[in-house]
């Protein structure tokens, strides 16, 4: 018996599963239908209460955000679904909506009908043309099949649906930056307070979610609160999908009851490649402080991760075997901020800016035990000072990897260099050698 | 130079993109990949209809433009190679893939073949990574590469007969024609390729085997 | 804060350091703190700019009912509360080294190049770096470096090394000017200010992002390089260039103006001003100053002499002659009076005149009745429902007053509507609902202001109508002429119809009143004449009983009066009150030098009637204020007005007091109708803020940001003449023609729009009018 319960990927592997008649051929749809009977405060109620939490790195209570969104104020309401998808390790919203995009459109009816919104948004990153063209298709689809616009199902309801190209930007996975953007502006973060719900898109009452947080609401609605309380552990309920990359023998999309650890994972999968074994990963993208074969039977949920000293994420779990640098791996990763840090507050961009100039020097053993102190008074300056959690994510690595491997940031100053292979750590190594 | 040399068509495909948002300025972005899709860049005349038509000024645009990543100030190839470098990839054989086909091509980081065919980019990561090392090539996917493999790909590009994409449509598209894509133009390839390839279904595949 | 508003709002006591301090509702931490003391360092904070907390510089430790936010928060975001505990860097070590580590962070890639920085010695990352930095950088690494400086505008550069993106430009430039022409641009480290390749930063109110960039990474080109704070003396002054009656700091050395910054008034300017204040300051020097007094000779030239000769000189000319008074716009407060007085009291008549511009009776009429006793102010725009403009382009004509309509607008979405002929830059940043003519404005209450240009003289019962159109809705009236002393010659009674302080000349009471201040035994009666009336008499020949023998001129320019206003002044008696040598100077028998504004203390009255009084910047100055020279006058002409000083007339405006008497009556006429005749198009103007303005002259960086001279048409209008965008017509009259290259804008296909006296289109000069039928043909 497996603990693996496919549910958004349970018919990925049918050649049509991206198409509205796939969708449909499996009970797709009839979750709207079931909604649009419902009072929308019952349908947030019973989101409330199924104890569904946001999947795109926060973990908030799904029901609880669409609860804040002020009603009868007379103003138009808007949900956002954040498809920016962008944190290193994070690839779990791109396969689905390639696989299963209506399984989104159909969360997106749904919510959209709760908060009283009548038009909804999809901001999807721009690099991914293939998703674009399924998600775009698939709104084709739906408005054909009088799922979206006026009179949805006869129940008086209007919902138009937009989709949007981002166009290479990680800041604007953060959900103010994310509005900016799609208003059009430069994507960088906005002062809170407001918060969206209150003044969101073009400062309207506003629901940002998570494209997997959305495309589980069909779900809920079809199976019932109680199905979904019975997946997963006290506070963090239902399925959600894992995404195992890097060093295994086989990575991929492992949907699953939240709090799985990562050595079921690993056992299911066939483990780490063959004659290598777990150096470090992280459980919920780069941001996420870095584990180690220490944490192997951490429960991946909301708490479990958290009270073991990182964060669930974005559930990324990326596996790096002991042929890895974890100062190569620090390195890259600054850069990857400071190549994304959007340049509104100082502490970001100038430290990031540094970090990576520290990094280049300890990696090319050029940095001393002096230096690491330094490196970790800077991580200090940056984060908590920052405007957003950009770079509280940036300095998350540096700090865990220091934690847990600072010999071996010392090893490339007594080396004079880096003492790993490169070549080694690549999967065409086996190939090569 | 005035920015009215766009086609009557052309305009009136801007007039439609402007349409699907309550507020025009959310257009923004659309727009320029519009522009790319035209001009192969975000063109200066691009800057300037787009600042007339709504309403803004041109360093508005600019503000824009700049900040994100696919919007170009230069032409690119018709095929352009982003070459996934971030931790993972660039681990898992992304920087040898980096390094062997800019001196296959001999270019580096943003920068074109003489023949205009292929430009190469340095990108960071792009949602794929249980396809490790992944190539992305005019933002379609091309999953588990290896230096070899791109080398190839390069070459049957500038011979005008590139592979297709491992998650995408049947044929490769150039540059430009994804450009209007991501404009929402739709090109009525949704329904080519695989649904969800081999790793995006291992959870599946273990899931149905063990019961 | 003004203290009525304050009042009604609900007022918080937080405890900042172990202070309590009470602030109202809204007030920032950043604030609250101030009112302490407690100086919290900062870069993107401004006051009038909407938070930014881009800077992270303002970091303080923050607890709201025990429960303390879990990092140091950004002060300048963050609005007290009730049961908030504050701890700056002074009482807590944690915002302390937040502090310390930002600034360490905000130094790494700055070139730290103050010693050939303009902005050192009063810079506030130098002076924050002192006070809340490290005293050493720990930074090894490379430096991000620019081109540089980089010429955004002919006016403005910039130097992206200093930059530390506080953003304070931009979003001067968004929020206040409506002018989004400078951006952040690229993102993460390579974060930086510019603008479109295209597009320079051609706004009016540029220089004020300089003012208020806290590092050396906006400089201006005519400053640059020039002085050090240390060396330079401050004086408050006010502004000489319009009616708006901006606040000002001049800086200077060794008794030379450097540089002029905006002032702080709260009720006024705030802390802005344009760039024609800003920079437009070396007019003294661009001509040739009059130096010592001249009198002409029998040989046809002027040659200097003494002051005693010179002031005999003209004393004779005008004894017991017919002799009137042109006094420009920019005369002070004091110095108009002193017109005033002179022409009464040493000259015995009422021709006196301010306008130095196209006027009319009716408007000599409207301002006795109505402009005198205006009080209508700032604060009334700020709370209006509607602000209507008629003959009235404020971004052009009075940029501040176009900043308040602006800021509400932005804030409220204040209604506005303007007459203004096409959709100007101005009226489409006001979102302005354009109409054609007064009976088109709707929409008034008494929580309306309607505000008057000059340029209505110009349409025969255009005041009227604009009046009664006021009055009927019980709305606010405001007359907002475009030079800086308009107002304050009206209080002087620099006019016919009025003596000083709104005293109508007809009304006994009034007259006794002056009588007895002037110690004069009578006033003239027979009534005085407009400007226009007085150069056609000087004209006559003086065998006609209308005519007059002499004239006292004092800083103006005929020529912006009519073509022929030089001409009109050949064979008279001229004395001529003169900065610098002009046209006048050239024709005049004698010529009196007077002290520029710089030199001299005075008050210019602001179109609210405010007194913006300055003193005396340049005290090197030998140069004398025009009163004081007028006294000498009519002292020798035997008729003294006693006001040696301006102190002394200060004293005596004061002691004068204003009128509390009756009225005049404003006698209205009726709208003439317009009419289009044949295949003429009717031709309006106004005069762009930059342009060929005298006191401009000598500028040519400020020049380079003048908007280019376009003549406005509509499509239709352009399509019947053959020309597209961009293309040029020529404009004619019977007197002359221009040739401008067109913008095809929404107007009447009738009108057509052109700047008064931008380079290449001089109105007056080239056409011989500022209003009427012109042909309009592809060139």
């Amino acid at each position: 018996m497996t603990k693996l319960q496919p549910v958004l990927s349970a018919h990925w592997d049918e050649k049509d599963s991206f198409t509205i008649e796939g969708y449909k051929r499996h009970g797709g749809y009839k979750a709207v239908t079931t909604a649009l009977a419902m009072e929308p405060d019952a349908v947030i109620q019973m989101i409330k209460d199924s104890g569904l939490r946001g999947r795109g790195g926060a973990g908030f209570p799904t029901g609880s955000k669409w609860g804040f969104i002020p009603q009868g104020d007379n103003k138009d309401h808007y949900l956002v679904v954040n498809a920016d998808e962008s944190e290193p390790g994070t690839c779990k919203d791109m396969p689905l909506l390639l696989a299963n995009p209506h399984s989104l459109i159909e969360g997106i009816i749904i919510g959209s009908y709760a908060i009283r919104a009548n038009h909804a948004f999809i901001y999807l990153r721009g690099e991914v043309v293939h998703v674009f063209r399924r998600v775009q298709q698939a709104i084709e689809d739906a408005y054909k099949a009088g799922l979206l616009g006026k009179n949805i199902g006869g129940k008086g309801f209007d919902l138009e649906l937009t989709l949007h190209a981002g166009a290479g930007a990680y800041i604007c996975g953060e959900e103010t930056a994310l509005l900016d953007s799609l208003e059009g502006f430069r994507g960088q973060p906005r002062l809170r307070p407001p918060f969206p719900a209150i003044a969101g898109l073009y400062a309207k009452p506003t629901v940002v979610n998570n494209v997997e947080s959305i495309a589980s609401v069909p779900a809920i609605i079809a199976n019932g609160i109680e199905w979904f309380q019975s997946l997963g552990t006290e506070k963090s309920k239902g399925f959600t999908l894992y995404s195992l990359s890097g060093h295994v023998e086989n990575p991929g999309q492992f949907e699953a009851p939240l709090g799985i650890t990562l050595r079921e994972i690993l056992e299911l999968s066939g483990g780490v490649r063959k004659g290598h074994h777990l150096k470090f990963w992280t459980p919920g993208g780069s941001s996420t402080p870095i584990f180690t074969a220490e944490h192997l039977d951490v429960p991946l949920d909301y708490e479990g991760v958290s009270a073991a000293g990182s964060m669930l994420g974005t559930k990324a779990l990326q596996i790096f075997d002991e042929t890895t640098c974890v100062v190569r791996a620090a390195l890259r990763w600054s850069e990857f901020y400071k190549h994304e840090s959007c340049g509104k507050c100082t502490p970001c961009r100038e430290g990031t800016w540094w970090l990576v100039q520290m990094l280049h020097d300890l990696e090319a053993g050029k940095g001393t035990e002096a230096d690491l102190e330094k490196l970790l008074d800077l991580c200090d300056n940056i984060a908590g000072r920052s405007f957003c959690a950009l770079a509280d994510g940036a300095v998350a690595p540096i700090i865990s990897s220091l934690k847990y491997f600072r010999s071996e940031y010392l090893e490339h100053q007594r080396n004079g260099g880096c003492p790993f292979d490169p070549v080694a750590s690549t999967n065409f190594s086996v190939v090569n050698s | 130079m005035s920015a009215t040399d766009f086609t009557t068509e052309q305009i009136a495909i801007m007039d439609k993109i402007i349409s699907r948002y309550p507020r025009s300025r959310s257009a923004v972005m659309p727009l320029l990949h519009y522009v790319q899709s035209i001009d192969g860049f975000v063109s200066p005349r691009g800057i300037e209809k787009i600042a007339e038509i709504l309403e803004l000024a041109t360093a508005e645009v600019t503000a824009v433009s700049s900040f994100y990543t696919q919007y170009l100030t230069k032409p690119v190839g018709e095929y352009h190679v982003g070459v996934c470098i971030n931790t993972l990839c660039a681990v898992m054989g992304g920087d040898a893939i980096y390094d062997s086909v800019s001196d296959h091509l001999g270019i580096g980081n943003h920068e074109t073949t003489k023949d205009g065919k292929v430009s190469l980019e340095r990108i960071e990561c792009n949602a794929a990574c249980d396809y490790a090392p992944v190539v992305m090539v005019n933002w379609e996917f091309y999953d588990n590469q290896t230096p070899q493999s791109v080398n190839d790909l390069v070459d049957a590009a500038r011979a005008g007969n590139p592979p297709a994409p491992t998650r995408g449509p049947n044929k490769l598209r150039t540059w430009k024609e994804n450009s209007a894509v991501l404009a929402g133009l739709d090109d009525g390839l949704a329904n080519e390729g695989i649904s969800a390839g081999e790793a995006s279904l291992r959870g599946l595949k273990i899931a149905k085997d063990s019961k | 804060m003004t203290p009525e508003l304050l009042t009604e709002v609900e007022m918080i006591t937080v405890v900042i350091d172990g202070f309590e301090v009470t602030v109202p509702k809204g007030t920032l931490v950043i604030r609250a703190a101030e009112k302490l003391g407690i100086q919290i360092p900062r870069f993107c904070d401004h006051p009038l700019l909407s938070p930014a907390g881009a800077c992270r510089q303002c970091l303080v430790d923050i607890e709201i009912n025990g429960r303390a936010f879990p990092k140091p928060q950004a002060s300048c975001t963050i609005p007290v509360e009730n049961n908030m505990i504050v701890k700056t860097q002074l009482s807590s070590p944690v915002a302390d080294k937040a502090q310390k580590g930002v600034m360490e962070l905000l130094l790494i890639n700055h070139p730290l190049d103050c010693p050939v920085c303009d902005k050192g010695g009063e810079c506030p990352l130098q002076n924050q770096a002192m006070s809340n930095g490290r005293p050493e950088s720990r930074y090894e690494g490379v430096k991000r470096t620019f081109d540089k400086p980089v010429s955004i505008s002919s006016q403005v550069l910039l130097d992206r090394e200093r930059c530390v993106l506080c953003a304070r430009c931009t979003r001067f430039s968004d929020e206040i000017a409506g002018d989004p022409f400078i951006t952040l641009n690229e993102r993460g480290a390579l974060q930086q200010v510019g603008i479109y390749e295209n597009d320079p930063f051609e706004s009016y109110y540029s220089g004020n992002t300089v003012q208020i960039c806290p590092v050396g990474a906006l400089t201006g080109a005519s400053y640059r390089f020039r002085s050090r704070p240390f060396d330079l003396i401050s004086v408050d002054s006010a502004c000489e260039h319009c009616a708006s009656g901006c606040a000002m700091r001049t800086d200077i050395r060794r008794g030379k103006t450097l540089r002029r910054l905006a002032g702080e008034d709260a009720l006024v300017n705030e802390e802005w001003n344009c760039d024609k204040g800003r920079w437009a300051f070396k007019y003294l020097a661009a001509r040739e100053r009059v130096t010592s007094p001249m009198i002409r000779g029998e040989d046809g030239e002027l040659h200097e002499a003494s002051w005693p000769q010179a002031i005999a000189a003209a004393a004779n000319g005008l004894k017991g002659k017919r002799a009137g008074v042109l006094v420009g716009g920019r005369a002070t407060l004091e110095d108009a009076y002193g017109y005033s007085k002179f022409a009464r009291v040493a000259l015995g008549t009422n021709d006196i005149d301010f306008r130095s511009r196209p006027h009319s009776d009716e408007e000599t009429s409207f301002i006795a009745g109505v402009a005198a006793y205006s009080t209508t102010t700032y604060k009334d725009i700020d709370k209006a429902d509607h602000v209507v403009l008629l003959g009235f382009e404020p971004e052009d004509e009075s940029p501040i007053v176009f900043l308040r309509i602006f800021k509400q607008v932005k804030k409220r979405g204040l209604l506005v509507t303007s007459d203004a002929p096409y959709a100007s830059r101005g009226s489409v940043k006001l979102k302005a609902k354009l109409v054609s003519t007064i009976s088109e404005v709707s929409g008034l209450t008494e929580k309306s202001v309607v505000i008057l240009g000059e340029r209505l003289a110009e349409t025969t019962g255009a005041l009227s109508a604009a009046v009664e159109l006021a009055e009927k809705a019980g709305a606010k009236i405001a007359w907002i002429p475009r030079r800086a002393g308009e107002r304050g010659a009206i209080e002087s009674g620099a006019i016919a119809n009025l003596l000083p302080g709104g005293r109508p000349i007809t009304d006994i009471a009034a007259r006794v009143d002056i009588q007895s201040a002037w110690s004069v035994s009578s006033l003239p009666i027979t009534p005085g004449r407009s400007t226009s009336e007085i150069l056609s008499a000087l004209a006559l020949g003086s065998d006609n009983v209308s005519a007059l023998d002499a004239v006292v001129i004092g800083g103006v320019d005929p020529m912006d009066i009519s073509n022929q206003g030089l001409s009109q002044l050949l064979n008279t008696f001229v004395v001529s009150l003169e900065i610098s040598h002009s046209a006048v100077t050239a024709i005049a028998d004698v010529v009196l030098p007077v002290a520029a504004v710089v030199e001299k203390s005075g008050t210019f009255l602001d179109w609210q009637g405010s007194p913006r009084a300055f003193e005396k910047g340049i005290t090197e100055a030998l140069n004398r204020s025009d009163v004081r020279i007028l006294s000498m006058i009519a002292e020798e002409i035997g008729s003294p007005i006693e006001l040696p000083t301006v102190a002394a007339t200060r004293r005596e405006i004061e002691a004068l007091g204003k009128w509390d008497g009756a009225k005049a009556e404003f006698t209205k006429v009726s709208l003439a109708s317009k009419s289009a005749s044949g295949d003429k198009l009717t031709l309006s103007s106004w005069r762009q803020l930059l342009d060929l303005g005298t006191l401009q002259a000598g500028e040519a960086n400020l020049a380079g940001t003048a908007r280019t001279a376009v003549a406005h048409i509509s499509a239709n209008r352009a399509a019947s003449l053959g020309v597209s965008e961009g293309q040029n017509v020529r404009i004619s009259s019977d007197l002359g023609s221009i040739i401008l290259p067109v913008a095809i804008s929404k107007m009447s296909d009738e009108s057509i729009w052109v700047p008064r006296n931008s380079q290449g289109s001089q109105v007056i000069a080239n056409l011989g009018f500022v209003g009427g039928q012109v042909t309009v043909v592809k060139a």
